[in-house]
């Protein structure tokens, strides 16, 4: 034990309070300094990357393909960021899910709340935080993705560039996507609490929910599917990273705007949670 | 100074506290005593908000906890139950409570000094004992310089040195004149440490009072007196404080006089004692009589 003492009166000063960028601060300060947040992101990066380059290089080995109908629906830039994006959805979504729900599993959501009682802050500064780490790390890797996959396809002259029509959308729009995700992601986390129930409330709204739906007498597939929020072919989200949505789905635009209302309105009921819960 | 009124919250059907109206002073250490279950880790949560009063309620320093600017510098808390995230480092985990107040890394490492946790600032909070995570946590109460300290079991894990560094902390933070609120389930911790008690049971005030008034009330003074002229002797020690028991045995026991007392008045009658021994009941004795019916789980002792 060390011989410091409290000192007598008070130490610290007046200026001390809580602000909303000092809690982004905050929030960014837990962000960085949690090895979990490292690791997924290089994992989703690796997994961005490594996908394009094992996609094409798998077409470009086989090319081309024996079935003609096969080649009339190749897309380029899907064929290097479909598998990637596809997967590394899962990783952003479970990291989302993590930053909030690894807070009330520790135990430190008591410190986090007891520093800014007004609780709804953090819920808004962590969203914020994660939101710009996300579109700063995972945007520049989709289009990373997009490059590897068109330097490896360009050996059988298939390749195409950001020129093409839709092409840059669909890679900027891959990487929202999965912007968008992760915070569906933390906003289930901020409503359910639980890892294991926020992951599979999460996993069942992207998977499980198209698929019962699929299953649905017509109309309801087609009518339905468009307004849930990503997963699958059809859905609200995947448009914006789709070369020609079909004529089941919404736009690019259009279905993006409903995957970010989805985060919003999830966030909202979280928000509403946080505040009139007991912590 | 924290002001309770008619602080109750309920969980489900169960009423963990109980229509407290209590109000802890500044300059003093408040122990806050009480069984296991009684509901003084509720209390705490409530006064920090992370729980909301079903009815009544509580300020500190006339404030409710959720309209404070600055709350880390108003009030301080070690909650009994862990409050730190176990992959982080004990600096981190504080850098990032730090920075919601705008307070620094040099306030974080005097700190960390302060509870002696310097040379396991950067390793992960998972791998810490009971006693450095109860460190960390005196750390985080302490951030912000907070003029009311809650402390919620502070002695648990640590060992017999870390019980009295945390015995003298409590004890200059009181003298600086801060508020000092500190909780515990075990008297004799408390006997050491507090200067005033607050003892509850089943979620209900039981007592708020001095501890010297405590230990006034709850240590009686009996003596058991054994002669062959106990007729004789009983005889003498009538007086108005004095309550005298044969056993029927040649005994008897004396209530209000100490054996000093007794053995002077029985000498200078020349009459011999065959026994004298004073009967203290303990501080231990006091505070289970006066909580022992809240003691929300009875054990039963076998024989």
């Amino acid at each position: 034990m060390t011989a410091a003492t409290v000192a007598p009166g008070r130490q610290v000063g007046d200026g001390v309070r809580v602000t909303f960028p000092r809690v982004v601060h905050s929030e960014w300060v837990r962000f960085r300094s949690l090895r979990s947040s490292w690791v997924t992101l290089a994992i989703t990066v690796l997994l961005l990357v490594g996908l394009a380059a094992l996609s094409c290089w798998a077409r470009e080995a086989h090319w081309p393909p024996r079935d003609p109908g096969e080649a009339a629906s190749f897309n380029a830039t899907l064929q290097a960021i479909g598998p990637g994006t596809f997967l590394a959805q899962l990783a952003v979504g479970v990291l989302g899910v993590l930053l909030v729900t690894g807070e009330y599993a520790t135990g430190m959501v008591r410190a986090t709340m007891a520093a800014v009682p007004r609780r709804v802050p953090v819920l808004l500064a962590r969203g914020l935080v994660f939101a710009s780490f996300m579109a700063a790390v995972l945007v520049p890797a989709v289009f990373v993705a997009f490059f590897v996959g068109q330097g490896l396809l360009a050996s059988k002259n298939i390749d195409t560039t950001l020129h093409a029509p839709n092409a840059l959308r669909v890679v900027f729009g891959a990487g929202l996507y999965l912007v968008a995700i992760g915070l569906l992601g933390m906003a289930l986390g901020w409503v359910l609490r639980h890892t294991a129930g926020a992951i599979t409330a999460l996993f069942g709204l992207l998977f499980i929910v198209p698929l019962i739906i699929h299953f649905l007498p017509a109309p309801w597939p087609s009518n339905v599917t468009k307004w849930l929020p990503g997963g699958v072919g059809d859905s609200a989200g995947i448009a914006v990273w789709t070369p020609h949505p079909g004529t089941n789905s919404l736009g690019p635009w259009a279905g993006f705007g409903v995957l970010v209302l989805w985060a919003v309105v999830v966030f909202a009921v979280g928000a509403i949670t946080l505040r009139r819960r007991d912590v | 100074m924290i002001e309770m009124t008619g602080l109750t919250k309920r969980y489900g059907d169960k009423t963990a506290v109980d229509g407290l109206t209590v109000g802890v002073r500044p300059g003093v250490v408040t122990g806050f005593l009480g069984p296991n279950g009684a509901g003084k880790s509720t209390t705490m949560r409530l006064i920090v908000g992370l729980d909301r009063p079903t009815r009544g309620t509580v300020t500190v320093n006339g404030k409710r906890y959720d309209e404070m600017a600055a709350p880390l510098h108003e009030v301080g808390a070690l909650l009994e139950a862990r409050s730190v995230h176990s992959g982080r480092s004990a600096r981190n985990h504080l850098l990032a409570l730090a920075a919601s107040h705008g307070l620094g890394a040099a306030r974080v490492d005097y700190l960390l000094e302060l509870v002696g946790l310097t040379e396991v600032a950067r390793k992960r909070v998972g791998a810490f004992s009971l006693g450095m995570g109860q460190r960390l946590g005196i750390a985080a109460a302490l951030l912000g310089d907070p003029a009311v300290l809650l402390f919620d079991e502070p002695a648990n894990g640590l060992d017999p040195e870390g019980i009295r560094w945390i015995r003298q902390l409590l004890r200059r933070l009181a003298d600086d004149g801060r508020t000092v609120f500190v909780s515990s389930h075990v008297m004799s911790e408390m006997a050491l440490i507090a200067d005033h008690l607050v003892v509850i049971g089943r979620g209900r005030l039981i007592a708020d009072l001095p501890v010297d008034e405590f230990v006034r009330r709850g240590t009686r003074h009996q003596v058991r007196v054994r002669s062959p002229r106990l007729g004789d002797l009983v005889a003498l020690l009538q007086g108005p404080d004095v309550v005298v028991r044969p056993d029927g045995d040649g005994a008897a026991e004396v209530d209000g006089m100490t054996s000093e007392a007794i053995g002077e008045l029985a000498a200078s009658h020349g009459i011999a004692l065959h026994e004298l021994s004073p009967l203290t009941a303990s501080l231990e004795d006091a505070y289970m009589e006066l909580t022992g019916g809240a003691v929300e789980y009875h054990a039963e002792v076998a024989e």
